[in-house]
């Protein structure tokens, strides 16, 4: 079984879990930039983050054989904090970036005036360097957020093909895939969505356009919830060929609008090149 | 290696071939117009692509290319790095002796060395590191190399540099006995080193 994990935050993530994901056949990840668990104070912070997730996070990856993509964004909630927003001015250099295959995560937090601006100036980056958007659906007040991302998508420049909405739920989803975008659900051990009623989800919407994601940031989070997806589904009668359609096919389809998915990494040995560093240093 | 303008020719195809005719115009063109340098210059934002557009097996050697060509000063050189992707970031090691900076770009190769990528430590340790490192440095960009299981193949002009260093022969001798305290293997490359490390033997009457 192979999967395409299209979205899992991983620097909070341990050397044993990139080999257990590995062993679940992830084999491709997209990392996207979101808040740290706690505020950034200065551009410089994005920035060395951004490094991260254009060299360090992948090179990370790529001992254990799993190609390492990001998005990069200014992401909703601190895009209410002056101290943060100039970021904006510096994103177009960073989106030329080879691993860079979107534009996220952007969005609504909060939903105010400073995160329409941010989420429509990112939608029209998007647009302009050729590339797909993750949105993030807020966690509160979240069918209200939803119509006015869709609202925002729709006077944007960015056709809706290009745009995920993500972090879908059963109030949310049939709307998300009316809006002609693609619909992504995060699996969590307490939050937002489980495997069982993501299998309900797909029972009743189908599989076209959608993605399953873990997420797995700083919080309680399990990287492998995209196998167990895939385990639940085969358990619940769906076949090999929609495994490999929601885990693998449609993220591939989905950020391989950006021209820059390279997926052909090399298989994982104890020697990569001759240089392997699976203990990171010593 | 770095391929040449000339080989690349013969390797790119016609739309690859062309952009990189455009991406070297606009890199000459921000070398005769030094002070225009503000915002992204176009032949920067091509650095950054070159992968996409030539192929990811010619990146270093367009990157290369483009820098010689656009002869950026030593902020613009620092730009590139410190904004670039790992791939990018090596590309500028493996130019920096190229670019006529004296060694004022140190501290990029110093930057490299503290990493834990071996993309980027095995690029800093070439030409330009062998060039400008002090011996304290160079003998720890050996040891890093080492450490992080960089083939020594990558350390430029290794004989030179190691030929006769007492000390560094002291500090690969003392991590020897570290890792076979430890039950660990001695990494196979740290014998290569330490046998160039012999001083050679003083001339002889009979060969004067």
């Amino acid at each position: 079984m192979r999967i395409f994990a299209p979205h899992i935050h991983m620097p909070s993530r341990t050397t044993d879990d990139y080999q257990a994901m590995y062993d679940a056949g992830v084999r491709a990840l997209v990392e996207p930039s979101f808040w740290l668990g706690q505020p950034r104070t200065s551009p410089a912070s994005f920035f060395d983050y951004f490094d991260a997730l254009l060299g360090w996070e992948p090179f990370r990856a790529s001992q254990y054989g799993i190609a390492h993509h990001c998005t990069l964004a200014l992401n909703p909630k601190e895009a209410n904090d002056p101290r943060c927003t100039p970021v904006l001015d510096a994103l177009p250099r960073y989106l030329v970036k080879d691993s860079v295959v979107a534009v996220g995560e952007i969005g609504y937090d909060s939903m105010t005036p400073a995160e329409d601006t941010a989420l429509a100036t990112q939608l029209q980056l998007a647009a302009d360097h050729g590339l797909p958007a993750l949105v993030h659906t807020p966690h509160r007040d979240k069918l209200a957020g939803l119509h006015r991302t869709i609202d925002v998508v729709r006077e944007s420049d960015l056709a809706p093909e290009l745009v995920l909405l993500d972090h879908l739920n059963e109030t949310t989803v049939r709307d998300a895939l009316d809006s002609g975008c693609w619909a992504g659900f995060s699996i969590y051990p307490d939050t937002k969505m489980d495997e069982d009623r993501m299998i309900t989800v797909l029972r009743n919407h189908g599989t076209d356009r959608i993605l399953v994601n873990s997420a797995a940031d700083w919080g309680r989070s399990d990287p492998l919830k995209t196998r167990k997806v895939a385990d639940t589904m085969l358990k619940a009668g769906f076949d090999e060929d929609d495994v490999d359609k929601v885990l693998w096919r449609n993220p591939v389809a989905f950020y391989g609008q950006s021209g820059r998915l390279q997926l052909d990494i090399a298989a994982p040995g104890p020697l990569h090149e001759g240089n392997s560093i699976l203990r990171g240093g010593e | 290696m770095l391929t040449s303008r000339e080989e690349l020719d013969g390797l790119l195809r016609g739309a690859a071939r062309a952009w990189l005719d455009e991406a070297l115009a606009e890199a000459a063109h921000a070398a005769s117009h030094p002070g225009a340098d503000s915002g992204n210059p176009p032949w920067e934002l091509r650095f950054a692509s070159a992968g996409r557009h030539c192929g990811l097996e010619h990146a270093d050697s367009v990157r290369a290319l483009l820098l010689v060509e656009a002869r950026p000063a030593l902020p613009a050189v620092t730009r590139l790095y410190e904004q670039g992707t790992a791939a990018e970031r090596r590309a500028v090691l493996l130019t920096l002796h190229r670019l006529d900076l004296g060694a004022t770009a140190l501290p990029l190769v110093e930057d490299a060395l503290r990493t834990n990528d071996t993309r980027l430590v095995a690029a800093a340790v070439g030409p330009y590191g062998a060039a400008h490192l002090d011996a304290h440095g160079w003998r720890h960009a050996v040891l890093k190399c080492l450490f992080t299981e960089v083939p020594v193949e990558a350390l430029d002009r290794l004989p030179e540099r190691a030929g006769g260093d007492a000390e560094l022969a002291r500090m690969l001798g003392d991590f020897a006995s570290e890792r076979t305290a430890a039950g660990r293997a001695v990494p196979a490359g740290l014998r290569t080193v330490l046998e160039l490390t012999v001083p050679a033997p003083a001339p002889t009457e009979e060969a004067r």
